[in-house]
C-alpha cells in the first residue's frame, strides 16, 4: 500500500517513512503542502498521512483542495491540537480519521489499514484467495492454515495482488507499490519477487501475462 | 439611586412641579394685586359717587337714612354685598347706610383708606369728608371676600394641575422608559451574548447618545478578540512545536526497538539523539524567551559593545570553525560604549549569532559589524525570501532554509530584546548570499568616536528611550 506522508519536521517524518515501511507500507515523504500536491496530482496512494502544520500553508487547506477536485483519498489527520473542536474541524473537513501527537505507530499503521480497507469496502483485516489468507497487520500469509513467511517487498507484491484479485498489475505498477517515488528501482527485483512467491504458493498462483504484468490464479 | 429610569423620571416631575408651584404662586400674587388696585379705585369711585350724589343734593342727608325692611335681601351670589356705604354727620350721627352695612361705624379715620375689624371681618374703608356739608361718607369693602376672589381664582388653576398630576406622572414614567429603550435593548444584547461572541455590535440603528458606549464597546471586543486570536495561535503553534519532536522521538524509538537490521537501529538512534539535542534547545529557547520578557528594561548600565559581542560570539565559534567557517568581529564594533540593559543585549546578540552560525554554509563567515545605530550580524547562508522576512520574527515560524535544530523562537527572542531596548531589528538579504539581521539601538552613545558629528544626532542617551 503507497502512503503518502506529509511531515515538516524532519525526524518524524523519517520516523514515519521508515516505521510505515517496517510496517509493510510504501511510504512517500512530502514536506510542504506544495510537495504533497504535487504528489497526489500523480496519484496512486492508498492513504494520506496528513500533518496540520506546514511551513508553506494548513493541512486542512490541502484536505480542502482535494476534496473539491474529487480526490477521495483516505486522509488520516495527525495533530498537535486534538482537543473536540479540532479534531471536528479535521473530520468535518473531509478527514478520514485523526491521531494525536505523540501517537504510537502501531496504532497509526493499524488505522491506515483500517482506512484503506474501507475505501476499499471490505470488511475484514484478511485477504483470501484461493486457498491463500494474507494478514496484511501481521504481514503473515497462510496456505490452508499453514504459516507462510514473507519478506516485506514478498507481502508488498503480494498484497497488492491480493487486493483486486484476477486484476492484472503491470510490472510498473508493482515497481511503483514496492518503492514509491523515492527509492531507486532494482531492474529485474519484481521478477526475482514473483519468483520466489511463486516457490512459496505454488507456480500456478501468480500468472504471467505475457507483455501485460501479473494476476493471480485460482487453481 | 441606581435606576436610571427613576432619576430621570423624579428630576422631571420635581422639575415640572417646581415650574407649577411658581407658576400658581406668582398667579395668585399678581391677581392680588391687581385685584386689590381694581377694587381699591372702585371703593375710591363708589365713595366719590355718593359724596357727590350728597353735593347735589340728590341725596337728602337728613332723610338718607333707609329703612333696611324696605330693600329685599337678594343674596344671590358670595360675592354680593361686597361694598357697604355710611354716612355720617361729622357731630357723630349716622345719616344714611346701605343696606347690609354693618350696624358699626366703618371707620373712625377722617379720609383716605384705612382697614378695620368689624364683628372678625376685615374692612377696607374708603373714607370722604365733606366739611362743607358736615358729613363724612364711608365705603367699606369686605376683605373676606376680595380674598375668596383671589383664593377662587387659584384654585380654578390649581384644581385641574392637581387632577392631571398623575397622568402626567404616567405619561413621564412611560416616556422615560421608552426614550430609555435602546439602553435596554443594549442591556439585553449584552446579557444574552455567549461568552465567545466577539462580534460587533450593529452600529447603524443605535442612538447618538450610546454610539460612543457602543463603539467602545466594539473596539474592546475587536481588542480581545484579537488578543485570544493570538494567544489560540501561539497555543497552536507550541503544542505542535512541543508535541512534533516528541512524536519523532517516540516513532524512532520504537522503529529502534523493531528493527531487525542493525543499521536500521543505529539510523532510528542517532535520529533520536537529534531529536533531544532539538528539544532540549528548544527547552532552552523557550526559558530564553520568558526571560527576555521578564528582564526589566529600565535596568540599564554603560556597557563596551565589543565585550559584548565577544561574550555572545564565545559559545559559538567553536561550531563555526568546526565547519571550516569563520567569525570575525570588525573593528568598528572598537570603541563603541552605549547605554543599555546587558541580559537583553547579550541575549539579543547570542541568538543572532546562533542563527547566523547555525545557517552559516561549511566555510563560511559571520560577521559583526557596528552600523552606527546598532549592530548587524551577516552570514553568507542561504538567507530567507522576501516573503518569509515579515514573518521571521513570529514565534515558532521556521523559514523554507531553517535548520534541523532550529525552534522558530531565536528571531522570536531577538525581537523582544529589541523592543525591550527601545530599538528594532531589521532583516535583510545580504548580497551576494545570506542574512543580514541589524539590531538597532534606540539611541547610543558614541565613546571615543563622538567627535564625528554626523553620528552625534543619534547620541541620545539610551535609558532616555526606554520607560
Amino acid at each position: 500500500m503507497r502512503i503518502l506522508i506529509v511531515e515538516d519536521d524532519e525526524i518524524l517524518g523519517n520516523g514515519l517513512t521508515v516505521g510505515l515501511a517496517m510496517h509493510g507500507f510504501t511510504p512517500d515523504l512530502a514536506v510542504s503542502v506544495a510537495e504533497a500536491d504535487a504528489a497526489l496530482l500523480a496519484g496512486g496512494f492508498s492513504a494520506v498521512a496528513l500533518d496540520v502544520m506546514l511551513p508553506d500553508g494548513n493541512g486542512h487547506d490541502l484536505l480542502r483542495l482535494m476534496r473539491r477536485r474529487g480526490d477521495a483519498t483516505p486522509v488520516l489527520m495527525l495533530t498537535a491540537l486534538d482537543g473536540v473542536a479540532d479534531r471536528i474541524q479535521g473530520l468535518d473537513g473531509g478527514a478520514d480519521d485523526h491521531l494525536g501527537k505523540p501517537f504510537d505507530l502501531d496504532e497509526l499503521a493499524a488505522r491506515l489499514r483500517a482506512l484503506v480497507r474501507r475505501g476499499a469496502g471490505r470488511l475484514t483485516a484478511h485477504l483470501e484467495f484461493a486457498g491463500v489468507t494474507l494478514d496484511p497487520a501481521r504481514m503473515e500469509a497462510a496456505v490452508d492454515d499453514r504459516a507462510v513467511g514473507l519478506s516485506r517487498r514478498e507481502f508488498t507484491i503480494l498484497h497488492a495482488l491480493m487486493e483486486h484479485p484476477g486484476a492484472i498489475l503491470s510490472r510498473a505498477q508493482l515497481e511503483e507499490r514496492l518503492y514509491g517515488f523515492q527509492e531507486g528501482v532494482e531492474s529485474n527485483a519484481v521478477e526475482v519477487h514473483v519468483h520466489h512467491l511463486r516457490a512459496k504458493f505454488g507456480s500456478r498462483f501468480i500468472e504471467t501475462v505475457r507483455g501485460v504484468g501479473y494476476r493471480l490464479r485460482e487453481g | 439611586m441606581r435606576s436610571m429610569r427613576a432619576r430621570l423620571f423624579l428630576i422631571l416631575i420635581a422639575a415640572t412641579g417646581l415650574v407649577w408651584l411658581s407658576a400658581t404662586a406668582w398667579v395668585y400674587l399678581s391677581t392680588r394685586a391687581e385685584v386689590e388696585h381694581v377694587l381699591d379705585a372702585r371703593l375710591m369711585e363708589a365713595a366719590r359717587m355718593v359724596a357727590s350724589l350728597i353735593e347735589s343734593q340728590e341725596i337728602d342727608t337728613a332723610v338718607a337714612s333707609l329703612d333696611p325692611d324696605v330693600m329685599p335681601d337678594r343674596r344671590h351670589s358670595p360675592y354680593e354685598r361686597q361694598l357697604s356705604c355710611q354716612i355720617w354727620s361729622l357731630t357723630g350721627t349716622l345719616i344714611g347706610q346701605s343696606d347690609g352695612a354693618p350696624a358699626e361705624r366703618l371707620s373712625d379715620h377722617p379720609d383716605g383708606f384705612a382697614e378695620r375689624s368689624i364683628d372678625g371681618d376685615m374692612w377696607r374703608v374708603y373714607a370722604i369728608r365733606d366739611e362743607a356739608r358736615g358729613v363724612q361718607v364711608l365705603v367699606g369693602d369686605n376683605l373676606d371676600i376680595r380674598a375668596r376672589l383671589v383664593r377662587d381664582m387659584v384654585k380654578g388653576l390649581a384644581l385641574p394641575m392637581a387632577l392631571v398630576m398623575p397622568a402626567l406622572a404616567a405619561i413621564l414614567w412611560f416616556g422615560v422608559g421608552r426614550g430609555l429603550r435602546p439602553l435596554s435593548q443594549l442591556a439585553t444584547g449584552l446579557e444574552h451574548r455567549a461568552a465567545g461572541d466577539l462580534h460587533a455590535l450593529p452600529q447603524t440603528e443605535t442612538a447618538s447618545e450610546i454610539r460612543p458606549v457602543v463603539t467602545a464597546l466594539n473596539g474592546l471586543f475587536g481588542r480581545v478578540g484579537e488578543a485570544r486570536e493570538r494567544e489560540r495561535q501561539f497555543l497552536a503553534y507550541a503544542a505542535h512545536e512541543l508535541r512534533t519532536p516528541l512524536s519523532g522521538l517516540k516513532t524512532q524509538a520504537e522503529i529502534a526497538l523493531k528493527a531487525d537490521r542493525p543499521e536500521t537501529r543505529t539510523l532510528a538512534l542517532n535520529q533520536i539523539v537529534t531529536a533531544v539535542e532539538r528539544t532540549a534547545r528548544l527547552v532552552r529557547q523557550l526559558l530564553a524567551m520568558a526571560e527576555a520578557e521578564a528582564v526589566p528594561a529600565a535596568h540599564v548600565e554603560p556597557l563596551r559593545l565589543s565585550e559584548v559581542a565577544r561574550e555572545a560570539v564565545a559559545g559559538q565559534e567553536a561550531r563555526l570553525t568546526a565547519k571550516g567557517g569563520t567569525l570575525r568581529l570588525d573593528p568598528s564594533l572598537d570603541g563603541i560604549e552605549i547605554e543599555a540593559n546587558g541580559t537583553l543585549l547579550a541575549l539579543a546578540l547570542r541568538n543572532l549569532v546562533e542563527n547566523a552560525v547555525n545557517h552559516s554554509p561549511p566555510g563560511g563567515t559571520v560577521r559583526l559589524s557596528w552600523t552606527g545605530r546598532g549592530v548587524a550580524v551577516e552570514d553568507e547562508g542561504p538567507g530567507m525570501p522576501e516573503n518569509e522576512i515579515a514573518r521571521a520574527t513570529s514565534r515558532f515560524f521556521r523559514g523554507s532554509n531553517h535548520t534541523p535544530i532550529g525552534s522558530g523562537l531565536g528571531l522570536a527572542i531577538v525581537e523582544i530584546c529589541a523592543e525591550k531596548l527601545g530599538g528594532r531589528l531589521i532583516l535583510g538579504r545580504r548580497k551576494p548570499a545570506g542574512l543580514r539581521a541589524e539590531l538597532q539601538l534606540a539611541g547610543p552613545r558614541e565613546g571615543n568616536r563622538s567627535s564625528s558629528p554626523g553620528e552625534g544626532a543619534t547620541g541620545r542617551v539610551l535609558g532616555d528611550a526606554v520607560g
